[in-house]
């Protein structure tokens, strides 16, 4: 186990690396002057440019810059500053806080309803309740975060609160709490339902099938101890692997929803970030993200080990 | 770094699935032999069921009809939405009426001619960008796929990498990047095509490394082939449905992504048309005019559906599991 | 027999004459795609306790269907069974309430399968699975169970069994994992222990020890057996009688003694001359002609008539009743005077 997770650990590194300096390139030859950028319309001392381009190496080739970015974050957990001079991790302290909220707001929805309906599909499988959930499924895929996002906000946000006169789902904001997340993470959390519904159903119609299922009815045990200890605890391996990969996938598609949203996450922060030109913001924000990636799949694959005795002892 | 299936990591990624329209009983346990089928013959036994498959049907009859109307919008509307004529501000946001089923938008320009033009940009990038990754993906992972060794250890190792970036925000960064370099909405195409082709590597590599070793490609070893002529002539047909599959799938999402794209206003840019930018225009007025939004929103989840119908039914008939 | 009711379940003990186990004009049907598959056509046999009964044929043949229709584990749908009777101790299963049945399953009916590995289940230890049986079945605590669970690998002679008991199924070798299966199916003293091919996927002096230990549990608890295989070498050690199965249906019915003293079907004389013989070394082995009967498609009159030496006209168009040879031997064949006799044709 323990010679496992170091191995995992090794190979993530590469991928730390290569990923961060693609986005460090990128943002590299981001268009225009950020220096010239941030002093607006009034001339500059070119001394004062000058000693900010000095500070931020911005003279420097692009892999020596790389090289103080990433040693700065890897040896010293500092993400730069930004050009008017805040940390960037301060920036993004409470940011970081709502796209999280979303993204596990929008995990447990998925957890809960794709092995729910996954569940009630498997075990009508062929018969009229599976087709149509199976059918929702394929709309659930088909339509596009953005229009799910504002038919919902004027569907349950606007036209309930007309209806009823009371706000379920407030549109806009994270001013209520967890309620204000309910809608944006149900938004966020769609497709990613419809994906973990089918793959719940097609675990478990493959578990249910197989000989140890048979053993244990042949035990004597009650149909429901049969699906729900045996079959579930089996077809439970995939779904905790999709579920903790799709954690980094939720934050990183998170921007879209906290547009319609206008949620104050990292998203919209980065979104801004770009137009603003800020290197450190953009490269900090995709850093701190392709990190959550790493560090999920790293704890699926624990998870995968703790699940699966077959793969511990290999 | 892990070698757990990522899935969902582009938006179209797709985990393994059940069809809709899977609804025979299991087999027994006991059960006469089948004749298996060949290769050769998948496609065409895959043909015949096709044509059974109303989704099938439908899902052609859709992308016919979207095809159409990115080539001759004209059939469709009389009205030139490029032609600033056609717009009056003061009849901004109107209801739909004659002449104007769809109603009018913030600039009281046509929603219906509008939303009719748009399809042409999603149809070119969609389709670009899956041949492009199609082409890239799956030439590298048969490369991969059959030499293995360090050919497939460097490139599953950058795939790796490219996993590790999200996607939108990644193909955001690009766009905005490149913006300028003058070649329009084709920056949108690289863009999603360098986020994208990982995934139809991936398949292709699992795909190849399958084919690889069986029976008919180890005889065809043995009597000396080539290895371009294995790759090419045994691999490659062998490991090519699940691609295909993959691919139409991810033509709908890589709609759904220009249209976020835009929609950030990073993609297709004014006063070029597509379904992203027309959410974006009418989203400010959205909460007391949202037809200029709806209809656009409608035939981009239409659109998106129609080929992700078409990979779900292509991918029933070619799975020989359901056979 | 005494007519009872669907919830009532079978009495300790046999009723008068009634065996332990009566299967009487059992049928099966599968619904496929391809059409409807007759699995099982009118088998009847019956066992007693501390009886050994073998179930002969080739795979297809409908053997293992009609074992897991006594444990009442087919899939229905697909599976159907439109007639047919399973007596246990007078009671016919097939009537009773599922909740009834799932009382006699396991505890009272037990059943080991032919793959250990893909049958026990690979994320939970053997310890918990076996243990299972205790805490579900009878209540006990966990500590308890588990302390039972190594007691029965104890006696399935598992080595080390104290410190096994929390070992995954595949850190066991085959024939380990197939003793785990038998501890798990003896665990609550049942009264039929059913084995499907139990040997089938181990090593031949794997199989010798797995079939010894099997023999020997039922001397000490005077379970009844059915022991399904294909393998004839197997079955002449431990079994008492024997039940040649072809297309779905019984062929012949004999002691063991009989049966290797001399066949009363063809498709039998042709299994018997198939094994090697240590006597006819040197001579051709050997092997029945042609390929087993396709369920979809079964051949007019006897089944097996297309593969059959002593074919005559009548046997393409009447298919043969079991014929009553003695009291306590059958065979479905027109012929069984001339195959009994050795004539060929």
């Amino acid at each position: 186990m323990g010679r496992y997770i170091i191995r995992r650990l090794i190979q993530a590194i590469p991928v730390l690396l290569g990923a961060t300096l693609f986005i460090f390139a990128i943002v590299f030859a981001l268009p225009g002057d950020p220096i010239e950028a941030l002093a607006g319309e009034k001339r500059q001392d070119p001394a004062i440019t000058a000693i900010i381009r000095e500070q931020y190496h911005l003279n420097d080739p692009l892999l020596v810059q790389y090289w103080y970015y990433i040693s700065g974050i890897l040896f010293h957990g500092d993400f730069g500053k930004t050009f008017a001079g805040v940390p960037v991790t301060q920036l993004m302290a409470g940011k970081f806080q709502v796209t999280l909220n979303l993204a596990f707001t929008a995990l447990v929805m998925e957890a809960i309803i794709g092995l729910l309906l996954g569940l009630w599909a498997a075990l009508r499988r062929g018969r009229a309740t599976d087709t149509a959930i199976l059918a929702s499924t394929l709309l659930l895929i088909s339509v596009p975060t953005l229009v799910t996002g504002f038919v919902l906000q004027l569907w349950l946000g606007v036209w309930l609160k007309q209806v009823t006169g009371i706000e379920f789902f407030p549109i806009a904001g994270v001013g209520q709490g967890l309620q204000s997340y309910l809608l944006p993470g149900f938004v966020l959390a769609g497709t990613s339902i419809a994906y973990l519904t089918r793959l719940t159903r097609t675990s478990l119609v493959e578990t249910l099938r197989s000989d140890y299922i048979r053993t244990a009815t042949a035990k004597g045990l009650s149909r429901r101890r049969v699906v729900g200890r045996h079959g579930l605890r089996n077809a439970l391996i995939p779904m905790v692997t999709y579920l903790g990969a799709d954690l980094g996938v939720l934050m990183g598609g998170a921007i879209i929803t906290e547009t319609i949203f206008n949620l104050p996450g990292i998203g919209l922060q980065l979104y801004q970030g770009v137009y603003l030109r800020e290197q450190p913001i953009v490269v900090g924000i995709v850093t701190i993200l392709v990190l959550v990636y790493i560090v999920a799949n790293l704890i699926v694959d624990m998870l995968y080990a703790v699940l699966d005795p077959r793969i511990r002892y290999e | 770094m892990s070698e757990t299936p990522q899935l969902g990591q582009v938006g179209p990624a797709f985990p393994e699935t059940q069809s809709l329209t899977e609804n025979q009983p299991s087999p027994p346990v006991k059960q006469p032999k089948k004749k298996e089928a060949k290769p050769a013959s998948l496609w065409r036994d895959a043909w015949y069921d096709l044509r059974r498959r109303p989704m099938f049907i439908f899902s052609l009859v859709l992308i016919a009809i979207l095809l159409v109307m990115s080539f001759w919008p004209s059939l469709f509307t009389s009205i030139n939405p490029f032609d600033a004529k056609t717009c009056e501000l003061s009849t901004a946001r109107q209801g739909p009426s004659a002449g104007h089923i769809f109603g009018r938008d913030n600039l009281g320009c046509d929603v219906y001619a509008k939303t009719i033009y748009g399809a042409k940009n999603s149809i070119i990038i969609g389709v670009a960008t899956t041949v492009i990754t199609a082409l890239v993906g799956g030439l590298l992972g048969l490369l991969a796929g059959t030499r293995g060794g360090w050919t497939d250890v460097l490139t599953s190792r950058v795939t790796e990498v490219f996993f590790a970036i999200p996607s939108i925000l990644g193909a955001l960064l690009i766009t905005a990047t490149f913006r300028d370099a003058g070649i329009g909405i084709w920056i949108v195409v690289i863009a999603l095509s360098v986020l994208a082709w990982p995934m139809t590597f991936r398949i292709m590599r699992a795909a190849v490394i399958t084919a690889r070793s069986q029976d008919f490609v180890l005889a065809a070893k043995a009597l000396g082939a080539g290895q371009a002529r294995i790759m090419f002539r045994h691999l490659l047909p062998n490991a090519l449905a699940p691609v295909i599959v993959v691919a139409t799938i991810n033509l709908g999402g890589f709609i759904a992504a220009e249209a976020a794209l835009s929609f950030l206003g990073v993609g297709v840019q004014s006063p070029d048309i597509s379904w992203g930018l027309m959410i974006a225009d009418a989203r400010n007025r959205f909460l007391e005019a949202p037809l200029p939004l709806v209809f656009p929103a409608l035939f981009l989840s239409i659109t998106v559906l129609a080929f992700i119908m078409l990979g779900d039914a292509v991918r029933d008939a070619l799975d020989p599991k359901l056979r | 027999m005494s007519k009872t009711s669907p919830h009532a379940l079978p009495a300790e003990g046999g009723l008068g004459n009634e065996p332990l186990l009566a299967v009487d004009d059992l049928h099966v049907e599968f619904a496929t795609r391809a059409g409807l598959v007759r699995a099982v056509n009118g088998v009847s046999y019956s066992l007693q306790a501390g009886e050994t009964l073998a179930v002969l044929g080739e795979s297809g043949s409908g053997k293992s269907v009609t074992a897991q229709a006594i444990m009442g584990i087919l899939d229905m749908p697909p599976a159907r069974i439109p007639k047919g009777e399973v007596r246990f101790n007078g009671t016919d299963l097939l009537r009773l309430s599922e909740e009834a049945r799932t009382q006699v399953r396991g505890q009272r009916i037990a059943m080991i399968f032919q793959d250990a590995l893909s049958a026990l289940n690979p994320v939970f230890t053997v310890g918990w699975q076996i243990s299972e049986m205790f805490r579900v079945h009878r209540g006990m605590g966990k500590r308890d169970a588990v302390k039972k669970a190594v007691e029965l690998m104890d006696r399935v002679r598992i080595p080390g069994a104290k410190q096994r008991v929390n070992d995954y199924p595949h850190q066991f070798s085959g024939g380990m994992r197939q003793r785990i299966m038998i501890a798990m199916a003896i665990a609550l003293d049942p009264e039929v222990l059913i084995a499907d091919e139990p040997t089938t996927a181990l090593d031949v002096t794997v199989q010798a020890q797995v079939m010894e230990l099997l023999a020997e549990l039922q001397r000490e608890s005077n379970m009844g057996m059915i022991l399904i295989t294909h393998d004839l070498g197997v079955v002449a050690d431990v079994a008492d009688k024997i039940a040649v199965m072809y297309g779905g249906r019984i062929v012949e019915n004999a002691s063991v003694h009989d049966i290797y003293k001399a066949p009363a079907h063809p498709y039998t004389k042709g299994l018997l001359e198939s094994i090697p013989r240590v006597d006819l070394k040197g001579q051709d082995l050997y092997a029945i002609k042609g390929l087993p009967p396709n369920l979809l498609d079964m051949p007019t009159g006897c089944a097996f008539h297309p593969r059959c030496p002593y074919r005559q006209d009548n046997c393409v168009t009447d298919s043969p009743p079991l014929y009553e040879i003695s009291g306590t031997r059958n065979s479905a064949c027109h012929y069984w005077r001339e195959v009994l006799d050795g004539d060929q044709g």
